[in-house]
């Protein structure tokens, strides 16, 4: 259950091997989260993460979840709650796929594959979430957008846009749950340095990953819907998405 | 039909608010019916007086007692009482003051149940003479899943020690007796003294608290350095007739709030400057000394009262109240914790200091011999969180623990250490309850029924 700072005790990750999450979630498991479910494509790689977080004290499971298949969506889902003993505090949905935008450009079947991971995938989990919060009169959603998805730009466009999807259907999905008492946040990264982001040119205000979970880790615990990190980002974006397309076109990064 | 509504619920502090179906029923058969036709988690509500999470119970059914309000007249020979769950203290010394008794356990607000005193089984400021709440109840009936209990000292023991400070885990208390204590006058002679630092308050009170009846203290915990701990002392007895002015009404029930907060406060409104200005105003106001002052009994026991939901001051993210007991072996908890809240910076408004006595025999109850000490922390400030975690590190090593009815934030693994008799309770639990059917978010968070 979650205390009086929001610190929840149960948390269940999908997408468990996400470099952001796993600094989250550590930061989690050093304060009252003992009971972690992750939900992750690779599971060896899923069994070091959780190595990682029981070596702070807590239990961990590991379940399989495949992205590119959203008719599985709602079966890890199931699979996730009952792992953590039928009642979780936090889901965090972070499972995503970023990439080159070459590859994209001009290849049909990974642009869609790419909207799959990280938008289908992800809506239909939601919906698989939405009657189980409701049930258990209490639940805590957060959900991994991204700055890029506020004003999708050329070097990244496809994976921001489904982002953009993503950050969009969830601000609707809050208004679902609200008066039911789910709390529900976007969360919106600037740049991070991680092995995803390896080799991209960094715009400014970048973080590392364990920055960027202090910022999130903070957000959580408020009443925010969108916890921006670094939280100066709020504003610049503020500015930055009614700027002139010709002098977007011109920004760094 | 019973009654029943989806409802969102918190504590007194509106801290982590959570969704179930609130039913309320009005007799012990209704309550017998609830728990047979549901098969969700359980739990009994009261008027939610209780701090944190003990009177919520997510996705489950909650039951709210305020329906159960039969009660008997007072008995003249004994002053013993027989009280529906329901029936709030307010409501009790409404028609028990005119008639001459008070309650002989109050805590500082009238606005609460008789079910809650009960599961909580409160102190009030006179802990080091009468003990609490359960010492003075000769019996009560609890419906279980597994039937209808009558439970007193004598019959059935170790259910009515569960159930006193059990937080609503045995299952619902329907009716209790109460034994009241008479009064000759609804006032109270209160002798205050100023103290500029806590040494010199805290040995007030261990060489003189025993010549009155009720002794509490408010510390300043926002100071530093030499006036850490800085406090006021009030202490007092009941009034005979004869030492009033008789102009007065002799017995004069409560009266009702004459304020009310009409919404939550913004965010920020109660932070460590105002909160410190508040402190240091209080401060001064207070006589350096003044003895044998008349008070009504509501301005001595629940001054609060005169303001309704005063808890909205503290804006949408809510507060927490931090109590503790530590044993006089170690009473130099009471000023190491507030230095250490004071140099973390954690604002906190007056707390309250006291001394208990000696400890009844309920297994879950709180109030042990030592000192205890009640603060009010904005949950805003979201570094006290690992501050208090230091704290209650401090509290158990010390043989302490903290007030089930205040916690909304305490990590599960300090409960068998501050609750020894935890293991006692969860078979009694497990006896009348096996299916783990009555639940609160308060003892999933902690794990209390194991
Ligand atoms: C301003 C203020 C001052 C306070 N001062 C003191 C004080 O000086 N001393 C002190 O001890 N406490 C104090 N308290 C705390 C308060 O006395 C307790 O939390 C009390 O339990 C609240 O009663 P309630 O009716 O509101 O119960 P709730 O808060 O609604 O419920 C509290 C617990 O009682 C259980 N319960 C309620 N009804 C029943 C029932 N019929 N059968 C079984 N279980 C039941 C619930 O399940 C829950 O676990 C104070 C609270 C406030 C707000």
């Amino acid at each position: 259950m979650r205390d009086a700072f929001g610190q929840p005790q149960s948390a269940l990750v999908l997408g468990g091997t996400s470099e952001i999450a796993l600094n989250v979630m550590t930061k989690l498991a050093m304060a009252r989260c003992k009971n972690i479910v992750l939900a992750v494509r690779n599971t060896t790689a899923g069994e070091e993460a959780a190595d990682t977080l029981r070596a702070l004290g807590a239990t961990v499971s590991v379940i399989s979840m495949e992205g590119t298949r959203p008719e599985t969506a709602a079966g890890t889902v199931e699979a996730g709650f009952d792992a953590a003993g039928g009642h979780v505090d936090l889901v965090i949905i972070a499972a995503a796929i970023l990439g080159e935008q070459d590859d994209f450009d001009d290849d049909p079947a990974a642009t869609a594959e790419l909207f799959t991971v990280n938008t289908t995938w992800p809506a239909a989990a939601m919906a698989a979430l939405r009657p189980r919060l409701l049930a258990q009169g209490s639940g805590h959603v957060a959900v991994f957008s991204s700055v890029a998805a506020v004003r999708p730009r050329r070097s990244l466009y496809t994976y921001s846009s489904s982002k953009s999807g993503l950050d969009a259907f969830t601000t609707g999905w809050a208004e679902s749950v609200r008066s039911a008492g789910i709390k529900v946040q976007i969360i919106r990264p600037g740049f991070v340095h991680s092995k995803m982001t390896k080799g991209k040119s960094a715009p400014p205000f970048t973080t590392d990953a364990d920055q960027a979970a202090a910022n999130i880790v903070a957000g959580l615990s408020s009443n925010k819907l969108i916890i921006w990190s670094p939280p100066v980002l709020q504003w610049v974006f503020l500015l930055l998405r009614h700027l002139p397309q010709a002098l977007w076109r011109k920004m760094p990064g | 039909m019973i009654p029943s509504s989806d409802a969102t619920l918190a504590g007194w502090g509106n801290t982590a608010p959570s969704r179930a179906t609130l039913k309320r029923p009005r007799s012990a058969s209704e309550v017998a019916e609830i728990i047979s036709g549901s098969s969700n988690h359980l739990i009994a509500r009261g008027l939610g007086r209780s701090y944190g999470d003990p009177a919520q119970s997510a996705g489950g059914t909650v039951i709210d007692n305020r329906g159960l309000v039969q009660r008997s007249t007072i008995d003249p020979e004994t002053g013993v009482i027989s009280l529906g769950a329901g029936v709030s203290l307010d409501e009790l010394l409404r028609e028990s003051i005119p008639a001459g008794y008070f309650v002989p356990v109050t805590p500082g607000t009238r606005q609460v149940t008789v079910g809650g005193a009960i599961a909580a089984d409160i102190h009030g400021k006179n802990h080091h003479v009468d003990g609490s709440f359960m010492n003075h109840i000769e019996s009560m009936s609890v419906v279980t899943p597994t039937g209808t209990f009558t439970t007193s000292p004598t019959q059935d023991a170790e259910l009515f020690w569960a159930t006193a400070g059990g937080m609503g885990l045995t299952g619902v208390v329907i009716e209790a007796k109460l034994r009241l204590m008479p009064i000759e006058t609804s006032y109270v002679l209160v002798d205050t003294e100023r103290f500029d630092n806590l040494d010199a308050l805290m040995e007030e009170m261990v060489t003189g608290d025993h010549r009155y009846r009720y002794s509490v203290a408010w510390v300043d915990c926002m100071t530093k350095g030499a006036r850490l701990g800085r406090g006021v002392l009030t202490r007092g007895d009941h009034a005979t007739a004869d030492q009033i002015d008789l102009t007065k009404p002799r017995l004069e029930a409560p009266g009702a709030p004459k304020l009310s907060i009409p919404f939550t406060a913004p965010k920020g409104l109660l932070n460590k400057f105002s909160i410190a200005a508040f402190n240091e105003a209080w401060f001064r106001k207070a006589p350096k000394r003044k003895d044998a002052e008349v008070q009504s009994l509501s301005t001595f026991f629940h001054p609060l009262d005169g303001v309704s939901m005063w808890n909205r001051l503290h804006g949408p993210r809510g507060f927490l109240q931090y109590q503790f007991v530590v044993p006089d072996s170690a009473s130099e908890l009471v000023p190491q914790a507030m230095e250490l809240l004071s140099s973390r910076s954690v604002p906190s408004f007056l707390a309250v200091l006291k001394r208990f006595g000696a400890g009844n025999a309920g297994l879950m109850s709180f109030p042990t011999a030592g000192w205890t000490l009640a603060l009010d922390i904005p949950v805003g400030a979201s570094h006290a969180s690992s501050v208090l975690d230091e704290l209650d590190g401090m509290v158990a090593n010390a043989g302490g623990r903290i007030y089930l009815a205040k916690d909304s934030r305490l990590s599960p693994h300090l409960i068998p250490d501050m609750y020894p008799e935890l293991t006692q309770f969860q078979a009694i639990c497990d006896r009348v309850d096996p299916n783990h059917r009555f639940a609160s978010d308060l003892s999933r968070r902690l794990n209390l029924r194991g």
